[in-house]
């Protein structure tokens, strides 16, 4: 960056102003760094990979990111990185960039069968316009699909939703966070109505106790886990316990260390209900004020194809029945008092918690009193644990059951805290409505009040929005395979990787002849290389983006580099594409006749030259950032010729601005290292639903609940239920799928970068040295692990950061030569539908 | 009498081209074949044999270990497993039965090079060439056997050319290509035969083994010797033949004693009299006659 | 005799044995010494498990290479002329490639000599080397960071490397993970090493005669001994009193307790193993 002494003088001036004021101008800051680094311009950003969301600054030299650096001012991290973080400058120049549109042809000419060649963005749209034209006019809104990102920047979330459930009407759009987050939505919305945990990162400073629920915060989340595991080291008799299906990292750091049989944190759950009732530790004053009771259905299936056997027998799964009908709600809860609960868990004993967990009673007994005791405070952690479970909601639902009764949440120190995966699954995927049933600001396609007010903000005529829920990840899926969905688009995600049974569930829908299919990646994907058409994506520091992490707070980043070749980036593509269509070919006409104005227009017109997106003139790009980059321009508003990210964000955040959802303006994020929403005033919440804390919760309602009419929370009663697969004489072992701290999901970007791959190069399966001698196996041998949908060869691992007990077997999911998932089962959650990924039965052979 | 030139013409006149290279094509076959054996695992993954002249392991039962290496080792202190042993007792047991400098010829590398070394002093008629001492291998015998009692190392592997070009040619040469040219050109232009016939321990030590081996070369038809000298010209031991060949006068037998010879038989092929052949050391009467040379002689032609 | 006949002949006969002799042995000293030279392993060569200790090693190593045969993972070489460790002789480097710590140990089994000793069947006694994490400047995990490759692929996790948690001061809320090698349990497989992150490793292994240390003979570890022998080494201490509060007690080791006593008025980072009466001024 360019300095003129007197800049550089007025910009120390104000840095020094700043810092006496103790407040930090990142802007600033980073000007003066360049100034101190000899041509590295730095600017502030945030790491690419999980939900911890550790602010970055990103060193750009000759249109490249040279360097990054952990952002030492960034709250979160302090400066810090983990290995993943530590190589972000190398993630954007993998060797095998895709830089241009490659469609499957033969002789010139699109063919399902043919070889990916070099096209055009004209012709890339011309096909893929041609193949959706074809797909609406033949089977409606109900025939195109698509597959989004916890992964998408805010922006690009929103208006994918928006292109999808406004501009085609079909609500067949679903984020990845499908798979990672869905059941701790579902738990959110059930117990407390509005999605997102009450508590934040600094609860970790406030504990007096740690318990994790199937999350290895050691290795998915480690720059948190540095700050859980400084709270252990220098607090006073600070405990942590750990409970997962296999020791691992974090059951290193452990207290009490309790490895469960797959699918009993139902049991163990009740059972600590059922202690705190016990032993009288209910807060009675919290509980009879802020809680309600509700008894769940129970006979929910699996969410599995309706034609299982499992899944026939189930009278509550929602699938249609013999007369059509669909055969109950999986999700219906009706109200029950606190005596028919404190009845219910009655039955969940230390004795059969302990049975069926396989946990002895000691240590069962000391993590319910750390629950019970009113002078420790608890924080509960969880991920895919919890979330990937056939029984997700309910699990989720469990835990606040636990922290309900002793009424330790919403305040420093106490609180359940859903920890996100991807860098944006809460920002993104979860708060600008890309699920299947949702809209912007938790609001639901369901409900027609939410319907109405999602048309009015987006100027839609009444009724454009559709009402039915679409399908989610497996049902797409399933939908591709049947000849359902023949249109489909997914972007920033590899699910032919990371998706369930890839071999019986998604290959076969994605080459299904009847089907078009387009993938959006920087990287030829397992899932590009499956496709028909590969569109070269645009990432990271490439475009101008925003995430939110895991404590609601929200992020941005300028852009700092242009993307190569003919990369775009999503959001161009979806903007882009939207000009292919008139209104006329995706709405009928007596929708558009109650909007006339729109008659002639383009998607594109409607959604997003709307006057409310198109609202902030090219100029203000560069007054907006010009505290960051002097003469900045990002590719996106450049070519649209308008400030698109400013426009999109400000017309998304009408949706939850006096909605307890309130993000701040615009230009504020570009100048903070986040905020946590709701920003009221400018003012961040921490802890929700506390008076004081949450400006939603009035003077005197000391707690509110206030995403439930009635202000209180719900505590479920719900049973332990077997899982759906489970091992037999034939698959006779557990298969859990997970992560290592090295890659990132499927390793599309870390496995670029030469020192991550050489650390950690292949999946292994991790198994238990007694579960290898049975097999006359040994550390290093070759073996096939198969389930009954297919087979991966690996070598086995007895040792090492991963310790199953007998019978169960761990196997990561980033290595693209393994694809551990087209052995997985695609059962789900049936409320969230969040697909199980730690449990099925497998078998290992020498290979 | 030839010219070094034209050793073995009269021979291919008188036995055609392959009579006069019958032991020499075999030698070949014999020196190629068993590095093929070791080279067929690495390159082609057909594991017949493993290891190298050292110590192998073949079709993972027989082992074979290299005696002089083993000494070395022992008087280094150290006492080698048994499979060593084993390998070591049936490498001394083949060689006290054909012939300790056999491993010379039949199967060493090295042969091979300082062999195209002699073949092209003959052919541009070097003759230049420090003579000395063919007993200096065994001070150099000697002295790698003191010096591993004294270093406790096997100190000659730093630089025996033997195992370095074996061992280079299975696991890879390196530099040791230097020194493999450092005795071809050594051969060459500084001592005819010097290497293999002046220097080499290896070979002094198998020809210890091999003092009183049963395979021996004789000179059974001795008397059909035309003096064309083709014989000495070729040998890479030429002092050995003398005795067996011109020692009937001195009551000498027709057996080629010397455990210097290398059981090579370049004197069989190059002689168009067929002078020689392979034999028992027993049958060594010095008042031969022509059929019992004849019954005796495994390398005359019928 | 031929002696007396031809004098010079025997002369020249000596003279020529004496220059022989010479020659070899100026050669023989040269190789000796060059010998001598290349006995110490060079810090980058780790030998396979089971390898007896320089210099025996290359007394025993008959260079057969068949230890680089059994190899399931390729990992052996070797040595060439141009290495700096004795031609013929087995080794890797860990940084390009690491042992993978066989159960069954092939390469030894291998070994027809024993310069891979036949008496290591556990691989988890293996002391191929030692890894040492040299340079503590560059290591991430030092700097706050949360790499720690190292811990997690070692073979013998939780063991031969463990990460010894102490509080970052500048960031005051992050605990730093520092990576802890143990030479009791480190095997000196390398993976370490190899799968450092760094451009250059922090973490090494190097051959156990350059990494480990050696305690002097004249000192022993009063606290190890008394544990081996099950009790003080000399006669039990006596009892003792002491002139104490009311309230107060005082035991060996424990230091002071009683109810009457203030909060203690210990430093939040004093030890809670120091007795307590040390600090104390008035005791």
């Amino acid at each position: 960056m360019e300095l003129t002494r007197r800049e550089f003088v007025k910009l120390s001036a104000a840095a020094a102003t700043a810092t006496a004021a103790g407040v930090t101008i990142p802007g600033a800051q980073a000007a003066l760094a360049a100034a101190g680094d000899k041509g590295i311009r730095w600017d502030k950003g945030v790491c690419r990979f999980c939900g911890t969301g550790c602010g970055v600054l990103v060193g750009t030299k000759d249109g490249r990111v040279v360097a990054t650096q952990g952002d030492p001012d960034a709250p979160v991290n302090k400066g810090l990185n983990c290995i993943k973080g530590y190589f972000l400058s190398k993630i954007m120049y993998g060797k095998d960039r895709l830089t241009q549109p490659m469609l499957r042809m033969k002789d010139g000419k699109f063919d399902k069968n043919g070889e990916f060649a070099p096209i055009s963005w004209d012709q890339a749209f011309d096909i893929m316009a041609e193949k959706c034209k074809a797909t609406l006019k033949a089977k409606g809104p109900k025939g195109i699909g698509m597959f989004g990102s916890g992964q998408w920047t805010v922006w690009e979330g929103y208006a994918a939703a928006k292109l999808m459930k406004a501009g085609f009407r079909s609500n067949n759009i679903d984020p990845n966070a499908r798979h990672c987050m869905a059941s701790a939505v579902a738990g959110f919305m059930r117990t407390f109505g509005i999605d997102e945990p009450m508590g934040c990162y600094d609860d970790l400073e406030h504990a007096d106790a740690f318990v994790l629920w199937g999350a290895n915060m050691a290795e998915m989340h480690p720059i948190l886990w540095s700050r859980l595991t400084d709270r252990r080291l220098t607090g006073k008799e600070v405990k942590v316990a750990v409970l997962s299906t296999f020791s691992h990292r974090s059951t290193e750091l452990a207290d009490i260390e309790m490895i469960f049989k797959p699918q009993s944190d139902l049991a163990i759950l009740n059972f600590i209900s059922n202690y705190i009732i016990q032993n009288n530790a209910v807060n009675e004053d919290f509980v009879k004020k802020n809680v309600s009771f509700k008894k769940g259905v129970t006979d929910i299936g699996y969410g599995l194809r309706p034609n299982h056997p499992l899944e026939q027998v189930a009278n509550n799964n929602g699938y249609p029945g013999a007369d059509g009908k669909p055969k109950g709600n999986p999700g219906k809860a009706d109200p029950m008092t606190f005596d028919e609960f404190k009845a219910f868990v009655s039955e969940y004993t230390v004795e059969k918690a302990s049975d069926i967990s396989g946990v002895p009673k000691e240590k069962l007994l000391e993590l319910a009193k750390i629950y019970a005791d009113p002078n420790k405070k608890v924080v509960s952690y969880w991920t895919m644990g919890f979330n990937q479970h056939t029984r997700g909601t309910w699990v989720n639902n469990m835990i606040y059951n636990v922290h309900l009764l002793v009424g330790k949440i919403s305040e420093p120190g106490n609180g359940p805290f859903s920890l996100t995966g991807q860098p944006s699954a809460c920002g993104t995927a979860r708060e600008v409505g890309t699920f299947a049933h949702r809209l912007p600001a938790d609001m639901e396609v369901t409900n027609p009040k939410h319907r109405e007010a999602t048309e009015k903000i987006w100027k839609l005529p009444p009724g454009a929005i559709p009402d039915w829920v679409g399908s989610h990840a497996v049902k797409q899926s399933r939908d591709l395979k049947d000849g359902n969905i023949n249109f489909y688009w997914t972007q920033s995600t590899n699910n032919m990787q990371a998706g369930p049974n890839i071999n019986g569930e998604i290959y076969p829908g994605w080459r299904n002849p009847a089907n078009f299919v387009v993938v959006t990646d920087p990287y030829p994907t397992v899932s590009a290389v499956s496709a028909d058409l590969m569109l070269p994506a645009a990432m990271w520091m490439e475009k101008e983006g925003a995430f939110g992490n895991a404590e609601r707070r929200t992020q941005f980043w300028r852009q700092q580099v242009k993307a190569p070749g003919q990369s775009r980036s999503d959001l161009w593509q979806l903007m882009e594409f939207a000009k292919r269509f008139k209104m006329e070919e995706v709405w009928p006409a007596e929708l558009l006749d109650k909007a006339p104005e729109y008659k002639g227009k383009t998607m594109y017109d409607v959604l997003y030259a709307n006057g409310e997106v198109n609202k902030y003139p090219l100029s203000e790009v560069q007054k907006v950032n010009a505290h960051g980059i002097k003469n900045y321009k990002n590719d996106e508003s450049e070519h649209f010729g308008y400030y698109v990210q400013k426009g999109l964000f400000e017309e998304y955040a009408q949706f939850g601005r006096g909605h307890a959802h309130d993000l701040a303006d615009f230009d504020s994020y570009h100048k903070s290292r986040g905020m946590r929403w709701p920003v009221v005033d400018n003012k961040e919440t921490l802890w929700r639903f506390r008076e004081g804390y949450d400006p939603y919760v009035k003077k005197g309602e000391g707690i509110k609940f206030y995403g439930k009419p009635d202000g209180k929370a719900v505590i479920f009663a719900l049973p332990y239920q077997p899982a759906a697969e489970m091992p037999d004489s034939e698959f006779d072992l557990w298969l859990c799928t997970g992560r290592v701290l090295e890659h990132w999901h499927t390793g599309s970007m870390t496995r670029r970068v030469p020192e991550l791959y050489k650390a950690v190069p292949d999946a292994l399966v991790y198994m238990h040295p007694d579960d290898a001698k049975k097999r006359g196996l040994k550390r290093g041998d070759k073996v096939k692990v198969m389930s009954r949908r297919g087979e991966i060869t690996t070598l086995v691992e007895t040792r090492g950061r991963n310790k199953p007990p007998v019978g169960l077997i761990f196997v990561p999911f980033f290595d693209e030569h393994r694809l551990v998932n087209k052995l997985t089962l695609d059962a789900t959650c049936p409320i969230s539908k969040e697909t199980d990924f730690k449990k099925c039965a497998a078998k290992i052979v020498k290979a | 009498m030839s010219t070094d030139r034209n050793i073995g013409v009269d021979a291919v006149l008188a036995k055609g081209w392959l009579g006069a290279h019958k032991w020499l094509l075999l030698r070949r076959t014999s020196q190629l074949g068993i590095l093929a054996l070791f080279l067929l695992g690495p390159f082609a993954g057909i594991w017949i044999v493993k290891g190298n002249l050292a110590y192998s392991l073949t079709l993972d039962i027989l082992p074979l270990a290299d005696p002089y290496v083993l000494l070395q080792s022992l008087l280094a202190g150290h006492i080698p497993e048994r499979l060593a042993l084993i390998g070591v007792a049936i490498v001394i047991g083949f060689y006290v039965l054909v012939g300790g400098r056999s491993y010379c010829s039949w199967v060493c590398p090295v042969n091979m090079v300082t062999d195209s070394a002699a073949w092209l002093r003959r052919r541009f008629g070097i003759k230049s060439g420090a003579r000395f001492s063919r007993r200096t291998r065994y001070w150099i015998l000697a002295m790698t056997l003191i010096l591993a009692g004294t270093t406790g190392t096997i100190a000659w592997e730093m630089l025996n050319p033997v195992s370095m070009l074996h061992r280079g040619l299975i696991f890879g040469l390196g530099t040791a290509w230097a020194i493999i040219l450092t005795v071809f050109l050594f051969d060459l232009f500084v001592s005819p035969d010097g290497w293999c016939g002046h220097l080499c321990p290896v070979g002094a030590f198998y020809s210890l083994i091999g003092k009183a081996s049963l395979l021996r070369v004789n000179a059974a038809q001795r008397a059909a010797c035309n003096d064309c000298m083709d014989c000495f010209v070729v040998c890479p031991e030429p002092q050995v033949i003398k005795p067996a060949l011109k020692g009937a006068s001195k009551g000498l037998g027709p057996v080629i004693n010397s455990a210097h010879c290398t059981n090579c038989g370049r004197c069989i092929d190059v002689c168009s009299k067929e002078v020689f052949g392979f034999g028992l050391r027993f049958i060594n009467k010095a008042d031969n006659n022509a059929p019992q040379g004849e019954t005796a002689a495994l390398g005359n032609r019928p | 005799m031929a002696a007396n006949t031809n004098p010079q002949s025997r002369r020249q006969f000596l003279l020529d044995m004496a220059k022989t002799a010479c020659g070899v042995g100026m050669f023989g000293l040269g190789l000796g010494l060059y010998a001598k030279q290349a006995r110490a392993l060079p810090p980058m060569a780790i030998r396979p498990p089971g390898a007896l200790p320089e210099p025996d090693f290359q007394g025993a190593c008959i260079r057969c290479g068949m230890c680089v045969r059994d190899c399931p993972y390729d990992i052996l070489e070797l040595a060439r002329p141009e290495d700096d460790l004795a031609t013929g002789t087995p080794y890797f480097v860990a940084r390009k490639i690491p042992c993978e710590m066989c159960e069954d140990i092939p390469c030894i089994k291998a070994c027809p000599t024993g310069a891979l000793d036949h008496k290591l069947t556990d691989i988890n006694k293996a002391k191929m080397g030692l890894a040492a994490l040299v340079d503590q400047e560059t290591c991430l995990n030092f700097l706050g960071l949360r790499c720690d490759v190292c811990y997690r692929v070692c073979p013998v996790i939780d063991k031969a490397i463990t990460l010894e948690r102490t509080h970052n001061v500048r960031t005051t809320k992050h605990t730093m993970f520092l990576p802890t090698v143990h030479s009791e349990h480190c095997t000196g497989c390398g993976k370490c090493e190899r799968s450092c992150v760094l451009e250059v490793a922090a973490i090494k292994v190097f051959p156990l005669h350059l990494a480990q240390g050696k305690l002097g003979s004249h000192y022993q570890m009063g606290w190890e001994e008394k544990e081996k022998a099950g009790q003080s080494l000399v006669a039990p201490e006596i009892e003792h009193e002491y002139n104490l509060p009311e309230g107060f007690k005082y035991e060996p080791g424990r230091g002071l307790s009683g109810e009457a006593v203030p909060p203690p008025a210990t430093s939040p980072g004093a030890q809670p193993g120091v007795p307590q009466a040390l600090h104390g001024d008035k005791l």
